[in-house]
């Protein structure tokens, strides 16, 4: 593992570099410390900061754009014959780096000679037999482009790795001459120190925002990808999901409606499920329980929300689905036969309303909290009731945050992934029968990104404008639901 | 106050309205009505709770019989020309089950076993033993021509019989199982040949093929699982608290901290599966990250947490006083030393909590898991190393638990059902650390 010495190696350029650093300060100081301008550990430190953020700043921008420029290079040498009908550059270039890996390992475990590789004495056929003998994955016989494709990857990264560890280590040297130099007792140390950590702390702090970056720009390349091969009219306003299973066929079609019905319907049902159930329990807790009985029953229900979502996903799929044909379904309980099988709208809207009956219930009952005492006092001075003064004091004064806390859970609703993978069905549909399979945006962007599907085809690309639907739906709730509720806060504090 | 007797008194002819003493039907409505709402509250109260243990008695119900495996303990004998003579064959764990299976035939009639068999019948029992059989004595060579005692598990069809999932009524005879065979099995079950044992292979081993659910376990998961919670926490505890302490105790009012701040609220409110999206497209499109491997995951579900342990961060750091870092500052300590050196040490421990909270959460996410391509791959084995732990394909629990419930064979739901149960063992673990954390070392100022 070179990397892994590599990194042992700056490693200990930088403690050499800290020791050096603080000794040669102390020293010239005279040993007395007094004399420093600041503490000796800061003059390690700055040593050690000035060999390790260069040599591991230049460590990861080589390792993440060397792939890139090795990969352009060997694509260019594969001559365009060699990308066969219904195949596309991209699968060529897995089979060169899937041989390229196999090379590499088979050669280390002697199954290959590395000479007869390199000489081009076997032909094609025989390195593929090798390979497989090697229990490498090779598709299919290989040809001689992809194999010299491959070896050129080889050699390519192999130079590559030599010329980083070569740079790093100067650059971790050149940090250590550079910082040792400057350990003078004069020097503030603490200062440059402390400003290299503030800089630190902003990069981590800027990491939510590259993040947001990242999946801005993932959404809109592969989405205008998308949409270069499929009319965006067709996606907003199409009535019919029916990718082809092909993958190639290009007689999909992908309307995005029924599975925002389908997502819209199964989050209604959640919410009616949990807003009735979520705000009844909040106020309860906030105005007539115990503060025991609070003690208990807000962390209990709060357990809801901590559950992962599989599990309801496996609840919805197991045991609500069968339970609810066995009521609604062929000669249920109810003899009416109005659901077909267990994944139903119903099911999963039932499931991810008890999901969210937590969600609803402590926002709401933070919201309810925060109305102040003397409205209260002054409603009951009036002779009203204690639930009279909720219902028409209390619950319009904590309306706007109800709202938020409403939206913020339908937005969790919309996004929920694993109940509906597991309890609402594979197909899309425009009914509105709550008892019939549909699916949802979410399920879809799971079922067309999984699997061996090649990402160039529409069908795999729709996947990531489902994505940017979904996340401009959430992100609009979310700051919808934010902006009522900070509105509403401004009000009482 | 002298004029409080010049009220008018209540008139004496009878017309009285109203008394405090007996109710009128308007305040029997109102207090009809409060007693109701009430109700109400307490209904909505009961039936989460309701759901809660419903929830929790299913998955136990559902779920303990993963731990448990129909075994055939019986002692068995292989003379080194048997063993020479299948090592020779073309299909070797065939070979073994066929030697064994003769052998299971002839020690049951020696026992007298009231029960009709027939070597078949043995082979639709048994699961598949030539594998554990042939590995047990490749591995002991010295233990040929002497009796060794086998714990071999039953076929998947009469593992389902002793936990129910099998019943004679409605029962179809097929190739894999027949009526009569149950005869047999609890013939068998009564000489305490068959039995049911703890499954440790469930917890140790690693997912079988799609055929069979018998030989399924959850450990290569965990150990997935493991190095990806290792990247979380080396990743997002660092980032989490320096962000954090940037934001609470540095960051100047001005639009970039704004922005900041904007988007980190956001990002907690993304859906997990845009985290996925993300990790498809920037660490394995472009960064060409291998698929599958924890790595990858553990970024994914790093970039997931971050927010919401930054937003536990803040909450300590801000919960200490001010005054600390006024006395550090007047006793000449720069700012950054007030904040390293006095604020973070104090806000250490409610740190720890939020983070292992956020640790949790991302230990039970699957969502994004299934867009890096960690499910689809059957982790057979364990990693080879600690490094390979973090760069070679793996499972996670969470995504092992889906595979499972995706599955067509009804034997892996049980397996799914006991997947659950380990991983919220796991969470409730790290819930109750967090939770003596914060008992132990919560402090008001």
């Amino acid at each position: 593992m070179p990397l892994l010495w590599l990194i042992v190696a700056v490693l200990v350029v930088s403690g050499a570099g800290y020791v050096l650093g603080r000794s040669r300060a102390v020293a010239q100081a005279g040993g007395d410390t007094r004399a420093l301008h600041s503490l000796p550990f800061y003059y390690g430190a700055n040593v050690f900061l000035k060999i390790v953020v260069p040599a591991f700043g230049l460590l990861i921008l080589w390792l993440l754009i060397q792939p890139l420029v090795v990969d352009r290079v060997v694509s260019g040498t594969i001559p365009a014959d060699e990308v066969r009908e219904g195949s596309s550059i991209g699968l060529v270039m897995a089979e060169v780096t899937r041989t390229a890996k196999g090379m590499t390992n088979a050669v280390a475990e002697g199954a290959l000679s590395a000479d007869a590789l390199r000489d081009g004495s076997m032909d094609p056929e025989e390195v593929t037999q090798a390979l497989k003998d090697a229990g490498q994955v090779v598709t299919s016989t290989l040809t001689a482009p992809i194999i010299e494709a491959a070896q050129l990857r080889n050699r390519m990264s192999a130079t590559g790795s030599v010329i980083m560890s070569v740079v790093v280590m100067l650059a971790a040297l050149a940090g250590l001459v550079w910082g040792v130099r400057e350990s003078a007792p004069a020097f503030r140390a603490r200062n440059v120190v402390e400003q290299g950590i503030r800089v630190m702390l902003i990069g981590a702090a800027s990491i939510a925002v590259l993040t947001t970056i990242g999946i801005v720009l993932s959404l809109v390349f592969n989405t205008v990808e998308f949409f270069r091969l499929y009319p965006a009219s067709q996606f907003f306003f199409g009535l019919e999901w029916a990718p082809s299973f092909s993958g190639r066929g290009g007689a999909s079609d992908l309307g995005v409606l029924p599975l925002l019905w389908g997502t819209l319907y199964i989050s209604l049902v959640a919410l009616a499920v949990a807003v009735p159930i979520g705000l009844f329990a909040a106020v309860y807790l906030s105005e007539y329980a115990s503060p025991r009985m609070r003690a208990v029953a807000k962390p209990l229900l709060e357990v809801l929300a901590g559950i992962p979502t599989i599990v309801y996903g496996l609840f919805a799929l197991l045991t609500v689905g069968p339970l609810l044909v066995s009521v609604f379904g062929d000669g249920g309980m109810l003899g009416v036969s109005w659901q077909g099988g267990g994944r139903a709208v119903m099911t999963a809207g039932i499931v991810m309303g008890i999901m969210l009956i937590p969600f609803v219930s402590s926002l709401s009952d933070d919201i309810i909290n925060a109305v102040p005492q003397a409205m209260r006092d002054g409603s009951y001075g009036l002779g009203a009731t204690r639930s009279e003064t909720i219902k028409q004091v209390v619950l319009p004064a904590a309306l706007p945050g109800i709202v938020g806390a409403i939206l913020l859970a339908a937005s969790r609703a919309i996004g929920e992934t694993m109940i509906v993978v597991l309890g609402a069905g594979a197909a899309a549909r425009l009914s509105l029968n709550p008892f019939e399979a549909m699916t949802t945006v979410t399920a879809k962007i799971v079922s067309q990104l999984t699997g061996d599907s090649d990402f160039a085809s529409p069908e795999a690309l729709v996947a990531f404008a489902l994505g940017m639907t979904l996340f401009v739906l959430t992100l609009g709730l979310n700051v919808l639901a934010l902006y009522i509720v900070r509105k509403y806060r401004e009000q009482y504090d | 106050m002298t004029d409080a007797t010049s009220i008018p008194a209540a008139p004496e002819d009878g017309r009285r309205k109203s008394s405090l003493r007996t109710l009128d039907a308007r305040t029997r409505r109102r207090n009809a009505a409060e007693k109701r709402f009430r109700f109400y509250g307490l209904a909505a109260i009961l039936v989460g709770l309701f759901f809660l243990v419903v929830l929790g008695v299913t998955i136990v119900r559902s779920g303990l019989p993963a731990f448990t495996q129909t075994v055939v303990s019986i002692d068995f004998t292989l003379s080194e020309e048997d063993y020479a003579k299948a090592e020779g064959q073309l299909f070797k764990t065939k070979a073994y089950e066929q030697i064994f299976n003769a052998a299971l035939v002839t020690s049951l009639e020696e026992r007298g076993v009231e029960a009709e068999f027939d070597a078949k019948a043995i082979n639709r029992i048994m699961g598949k033993p030539g594998a554990t059989i042939r590995e047990h004595f490749r591995a002991n060579e010295g233990d040929l021509g002497t009796p060794v005692q086998f714990e071999l598990s039953a076929a998947s069809r009469v593992d389902g019989y002793f936990k129910g999932r099998v019943t004679r009524d409605g029962f179809v005879d097929s190739r894999f199982l027949q009526a009569s065979d149950l005869d047999l099995v609890d013939a068998l079950a009564e000489a305490g040949i068959i039995r049911q044992a703890f499954n440790w292979n469930f917890i140790t081993g690693a997912d079988s093929g799609v055929d069979n659910p018998g030989g399924a376990g959850i450990g290569a998961s965990v150990v997935g699982s493991f190095f990806m919670m290792l990247v979380v926490l080396f990743l997002s505890l660092p980032i989490g608290v320096a962000a954090s302490i940037y934001l609470e105790e540095f960051a100047p009012q001005n639009r970039f901290t704004d922005l900041i701040e904007v988007n980190i609220s956001n990002l907690a409110a993304v859906p997990s599966i845009v985290f996925g999206i993300l990790g498809l497209a920037v660490f394995i499109q472009f960064m060409h990250l291998p698929q599958s491997a924890p790595l990858v995951g553990g970024l994914v579900l790093t970039l997931m947490t971050l927010p919401t342990i930054i937003i536990s961060t803040r909450a300590s750091l801000k919960a200490v006083p001010p005054s600390i870092r006024d006395a550090a500052l007047g006793l000449g300590a720069s700012k950054m030393q007030s904040v390293l050196h006095h604020v973070l040490p104090l806000a250490m421990p409610g740190i720890l909590t939020g983070t292992i909270i956020g640790l949790a959460q991302a230990l039970g996410e699957t969502a994004p898991l299934l867009l890096i391509g960690m499910v689809g791959f059957v982790a057979r084995g364990y990693p080879d190393g600690f490094i390979a732990g973090f760069t070679e394909p793996n499972s996670a629990m969470p995504a092992q638990i889906y595979t499972w419930a995706a599955r067509a064979d009804v034997g892996f739901y049980e397996k799914a059902w006991g997947g659950i149960i380990v991983l919220l063992l796991f969470l409730l673990t790290m819930n109750i650390i967090a939770i003596i954390l914060r008992r132990r070392f919560e402090r008001r100022w």
